[in-house]
């Protein structure tokens, strides 16, 4: 009891810990492919540090919405990346949430997002918001019909379960699961606020989306908004590595030995995929905003048509 | 015998308050007398229903009185069913009375609404009531008909007028269906009380009638896509507490129609008629939000919401329709349960966020989102509320309607153990429209919240806004609270519906209120479980764990400065979004095919002083290429026979004997 | 064993329904034909592999052939011809790709809910096969018809063609004579719809064929 709730903290301390992390491993490996040298990977964390200490700047007609929607914006990510299954499946407090639920918490985190870009009543807010729900209208369905495709293949929606189906022989080589893992790495892209959806690096850009929401936030408000994105970041990525690579993942009830390697591999299977990412990036121009609807439309696509061909092999 | 006997006698205690609204027309404490009556009696009468329901055991109550036809008598009778929807019915008119003790003191004419709004009450619980025919539709007539009064209210404005005229067209057509589909479900035998329908047998053409017939009367009423066209002209037309009656409640008494006659009286359904109910419900819950978004009126957008709701819960009744005809009846009683939880949470949440809009209205006297803005400094406890109305109703984890969605997205997984072919497939493209309706949602919501409350003031109404009274605040908070109740504790709601489920479908959701936490597990928790408790728990926890920290360790300092807006604040509030602007990008990913939408930019040469113009046309292709039609043919039919007034009197003696003829000749053949 | 000879051919196939819809999804000439020889290379694996499961060698003579023509050869062709016509960045829809795509979900749940009813008795791998063969030529029909440029609607046919083929290895009923015969004969269209496509250019000034319609008298 008392070790099952010990692992439970370990997992919520560790997303905690690793997400800047990722975040600055991202930005290291995109400099050095642009030949430059970049900032140090545990930039992010300086940042996080310098922001938290300096004074909150805060709008004259900000509402308490304002103020409160930082923490509750990161609390909400928190929850949700605690429970996606880490370097181990089958914790205390996995049942908490299936994916579905996951998927619905980081909704909750959007929703206030959007309304605190709306508060201060400035135009640069109201673009972002307006941006971001319709980003999060397409990508929002695409995830849904991902989830489908894995609770269809599974048999069901609760993460730990399909991670060990995953594992399991009888996943066999199926187009739907491809086309979930594009439409996935897509929908990932787009809620991330990456290259070609939107740009993470710049401020002062027409089409951006993120930043422009959070564009009247600083201190410690802006300092729990940007840990909450480098969350949802190393969420998705854990998502990823948890249903399509899940070699590695420790049981439920497994001893030290496994939980340590399920760390290992945890931590291999993030740099690898934060390896890719910032090559994806690096080699792709941002898109016309009114083109992201397009791609994502496409995500949704995948994930119907990964639906749809499940069926095909199922009844043979 | 008891309960429905009680429940009666509050029916006619409403009717006699009814009638006492006229009498006492003068005083001056009428409108507090009347809904403080109405108040207690609908919450005496959510009492006795909810007491009935959980008494697990409790038999059908039955009554008849020797009312109406004479051979027919009228019965009533309370079961399982019934008693849900009773329950669903009284909170919301409860809520909605306590709510007119305060805002009812705004209204201009409380002649015109004081003694319809009991009226209305009866006649919504009399239908759930009514255990025959003829009391059904009878009922069902005086519920259209006081609702239309109370439309009618402010019939002064040339819109509501028209919207009054609009709900009357549909509902008595809607009335039209249901006479029909009785009248082929008591066949030629004619036995009209419910019981003797459901021992009749029905052939598989009878239930296909039948079932037209009855999705064209209550989807009319319920508001289904493209029968909606009269819902978001007349629920925003009426006093608010009533606009919220009628989009919380009346909807879901058109929802019990359905529920009644296609579950309770047809009997064994066809896996086809789950398949067209999935269709309709999936292209109602699409449709409905898009048109929410393009209305910059909140009551508008509030009512056209109401559309996109129940197109969710008919969802989940046709995936039972499905399930049930092919004896998977531990999935139908999933796909009820997640339809009737919806139900519930749509009362919910959408009389709330009607009391919200009222309030605004009360305060500012604009309906109009574009003239307000900021309410959120001027209005803070109206707007907590209407947030928490916001949230439950995008369907956002901890609150309530996040539970009967994810509900109903379990019962479509279950879908690849169909047979069907057509259903296996359809089920998941239904799927996928309802998590393009719950995003939409979301973002309709974020635009009603935040060009109302959020942002600076658009008016000097919006300005100058006073908070409202304590009867209102109270209804709305009484309201928020149970939206967070039924979020968090989930299990107490299933549970309850299980009698329901029971009797309808004879299968039910496991027990939910024995599993540790407080956890709902539709079937096994391998599979799936969701514990909105906890997730409450742990946001909680973890944004206070969050703040302290900051404080204590960090900073807290706060300095107030204008707005940066990237260097370019501007002090005029027309630089916000606004609500037209804000949906603009949804406008044209979707609206370009939903509504055809076209922009056409006026662009001035450099030089010219002229603004420049931005006009957007949006085509209702629902009512230009349906109802247009249909009116046309009307209209020409009427100018024909308006010929005949002007007739001399020995044609109209030639016509009166000719029908007597036909008639005659029709006997000769028929027999 | 049998499941992995299984999936592998089911993902080939699966893999040519998908790439029908990356044909559906471009905006851009030079990149509908790269898509289009990915078609006919996905199509030529599928059918090799057909080949090696049903154990028949003659079928890899017809995947040769979709290699050899359909995968190198057409696309070569059709590239150098839109060249020469200049015409590189003309896709004109019709419909929108939204709505296409969707239309194309629509065709691709049709034919499942057909070939799979209609093929009860057949084995697990030629029904899925069919399935999936049925759902390409939809595709490709569906291209030709929302398509106005002359070349893309080439290529929608070409693609449906495919299909066929697929559906013939699937059904393990086609001699190669046929295949050969049906490849020569698609080559020599292809010749034909070449100069179709320069003579239509010299005359109208465009590939468009809306443009036909107007000297036909007709209106759109």
């Amino acid at each position: 009891m008392i070790r099952d709730l010990l692992v439970q903290g370990v997992q919520m301390a560790l997303v905690l810990i690793l997400a800047p992390l990722l975040t600055g491993f991202v930005r290291k490996v995109k400099a050095r492919l642009l030949r430059r040298q970049g900032a140090s990977v545990v930039q992010p964390y300086r940042d996080l540090l310098r922001l938290l200490r300096k004074e909150a700047v805060v709008a004259e007609n900000a509402s308490w919405l304002f103020r409160t929607a930082p923490y509750l914006i990161f609390a909400a990510t928190w929850v949700a990346a605690a429970l996606v299954p880490t370097f181990a499946t089958g914790l205390k407090f996995s049942w908490t949430a299936d994916l579905i639920a996951i998927i619905a918490l980081l909704a909750s985190a959007r929703f206030f997002l959007a309304l605190a870009g709306m508060d201060i009543g400035t135009s640069f807010g109201g673009i972002g918001s307006s941006r971001e729900v319709m980003i999060a209208s397409l990508a929002e369905p695409a995830m849904i019909m991902i989830v489908f495709v894995l609770a269809l293949v599974a048999g069901a929606t609760q993460l730990s379960t399909i991670a060990e189906f995953m594992l399991s022989p009888e996943v066999g080589l199926r187009v739907s699961l491809g086309l979930a893992l594009i439409a996935l790495i897509i929908v990932a892209i787009a809620e991330n606020g990456r290259i070609p959806v939107d740009n993470p690096a710049t401020h002062l850009e027409l089409t951006m989306v993120h930043e422009a929401m959070v564009l009247e936030y600083s201190g410690r408000h802006l300092a729990m908004i940007e840990f909450a994105a480098a969350l949802k970041l190393l969420l998705y990525a854990s998502l990823i590595a948890c249903v399509f690579v899940p070699w590695g993942l420790a049981p439920a009830g497994a001893g030290i030995a496994a939980l340590a390697l399920g760390l290992v591999a945890y931590v291999a299977k993030l740099a690898g995929i934060g390896f890719l990412l910032a090559i994806f990036e690096t080699s792709i121009a941002k898109m016309r905003v009114f083109r992201v609807p397009e791609f994502l439309g496409g995500a949704l696509m995948l994930g119907l048509l990964g639906t749809l061909l499940l069926f095909v092999s199922r009844s043979l | 015998m008891i309960s429905v006997a009680v429940l009666l006698s509050g029916v006619a205690v409403l009717l006699a308050a009814a009638v006492a609204a006229i009498a006492l027309k003068h005083s001056p404490s009428v409108t507090r007398v009347i809904y403080g009556a109405t108040l207690i009696v609908s919450l005496a009468i959510a009492a006795t229903a909810l007491h009935h329901l959980v008494s697990a055991a409790a038999a059908p109550s039955l009554i008849a009185l020797p009312l109406g036809l004479p051979w027919v008598g009228a019965h009533f009778r309370l079961d399982a069913l019934s008693s849900f929807f009773l329950f669903v019915v009284g909170s919301g008119s409860a809520a909605s009375s306590l709510y007119g003790l305060g805002h009812g003191l705004h209204e201009k004419a409380p002649r015109r609404v004081l003694p319809f709004f009991p009226a209305f009450l009866a006649g919504m619980m009399l239908v759930i009531l009514a255990d025959d025919a003829f009391t059904f539709l009878l009922s069902w007539e005086f519920m259209s008909l006081a609702s239309w009064a109370l439309v009618m209210a402010h019939h002064h404005d040339r819109d509501n007028a028209r919207a009054g005229y609009v709900y009357l067209v549909m509902a008595s057509f809607g009335t039209l269906a249901l006479i029909l589909a009785f009248g082929l479900l008591a066949g030629a035998g004619g036995g009209y009380d419910f019981a003797s329908i459901r021992a009749a047998e029905h052939t598989p053409h009878l239930d296909a009638l039948v079932l037209a017939l009855v999705l064209l009367g209550a989807g009319s009423k319920a508001g289904l896509v493209p029968l909606h066209v009269w819902l978001p002209l007349a629920h925003p037309a009426a006093p608010s507490h009533v606009s919220a009656l009628m989009s919380g409640v009346m909807t879901k008494v058109a929802v019990y129609g359905f529920v009644r006659l296609i579950f309770d009286l047809l009997g064994e359904p066809t896996w086809w008629a789950g398949m067209i109910v999935l269709i309709l419900g999936g292209i109602t819950s699409v449709l409905g939000v898009l048109y929410a978004l393009m209305q910059h009126d909140l009551k508008r957008l509030l009512a056209y919401h109401t559309v996109e709701n129940i197109g969710i819960i008919f969802i989940g009744l046709g995936l039972a329709l499905a399930f049930q005809a092919n004896g998977m009846n531990w999935a139908a009683a999933l796909a009820l349960t997640a339809a009737l939880f919806h139900v519930f949470n749509h009362a919910l949440f959408k009389s709330l966020l009607f009391f919200g809009a009222g309030a605004v209205l009360a305060a500012t006297g604009e309906r109009d989102m574009e003239r307000l803005g900021g309410l959120i400094h001027r209005m803070p406890y109206t707007s907590i509320a209407f947030l928490v109305g916001c949230v439950a109703i995008s369907a956002l984890p901890p609150l309530n309607g996040f539970v009967s969605e994810w509900l109903t997205f379990q019962a479509i997984l279950q879908s690849p153990e169909l047979p069907q072919w057509g259903l296996k497939i359809m089920v998941p493209a239904v799927g996928a429209m309802l998590a393009l309706s719950a995003a939409l949602a979301a973002a309709c919501f974020v635009k009603a919240f935040g060009i109302t409350f959020l942002g600076r003031a658009r008016s000097s109404a919006a300005e100058t806004a006073e908070e409202v009274d304590r009867f209102s605040l109270a209804a709305m908070f009484a309201f928020a609270g149970l939206c967070l109740l039924a979020g968090i504790l989930p299990g107490f709601v299933i549970d309850g519906l299980a009698p329901v489920t029971q009797s309808l479908v004879t299968g039910r959701m496991p027990v939910q209120t024995e599993i540790p936490w407080f956890s709902i597990v539709p079937i096994a928790e391998s599979r799936s479980s969701y514990n909105g408790l906890l997730v409450f728990v742990f946001i909680a926890i973890s944004a206070t764990l969050a703040v302290l920290a900051i404080h204590r360790f960090a900073s807290h300092a706060v300095r107030r400065a204008p707005a940066w807006d990237c260097g370019w604040p501007d002090p005029s509030p027309e630089t916000q979004y606004t609500a037209a602007s804000f949906a603009q990008p949804i406008r044209r990913v979707y609206a370009t095919y939903a509504f055809r939408a076209k922009e056409t930019v006026e662009m001035p040469a450099p030089g010219d002083r002229r603004p420049a113009q931005l006009v957007v046309r949006l085509q209702d292709l629902v009512w230009d290429y349906l109802y247009e039609p249909i009116a046309g043919v009307v209209g020409l039919a009427a100018g024909r026979l308006n010929e005949l007034q002007f007739l001399t009197i020995r044609r109209y003696l030639g016509l009166v004997f000719l029908a007597l003829v036909s008639l005659l000749t029709v006997i000769a053949l028929w027999t | 064993m049998d499941g992995l000879i299984f999936d592998i051919a089911h993902l080939l196939a699966g893999g040519l329904v998908l790439v029908s819809f990356m044909m559906l999804y471009q905006d851009r000439l030079y990149a509908l034909l790269n898509v289009y020889a990915l078609h006919a290379l996905v199509l030529a694996l599928s059918v090799a592999w057909q080949a090696f499961a049903q154990d028949a060698p003659h079928l890899y003579v017809t995947a040769l052939i979709a290699l050899v023509f359909k995968a190198i050869i057409i696309p070569v062709a059709l590239h150098r011809m839109i060249a020469r016509l200049g015409i590189h960045r003309e896709i004109e829809t019709v419909v929108g790709i939204g709505p296409t795509m969707l239309a194309g979900m629509g065709l691709v749940a049709l034919s499942m809910v057909v070939m799979l009813r209609v093929t009860a008795a057949a084995d697990p791998m030629a029904r899925e096969d069919l399935a999936f063969a049925l759902a390409v030529v939809l595709l490709g029909l569906l291209m030709m018809v929302t398509r106005r440029n002359a070349v893309s609607q080439v290529v929608g046919f070409m693609s449906l063609e495919n299909g066929l083929v697929l559906a013939a290895t699937g059904a393990r009923g086609m001699p190669l004579v046929v295949e050969i015969s049906v490849a020569f004969s698609i080559l020599i269209a292809l010749i034909v719809i070449g100069i179709m496509l320069f003579r239509i250019r010299e005359r109208f000034d465009t590939v468009d064929v809306h443009a036909l319609d107007r000297f036909r008298g007709e209106r759109r």
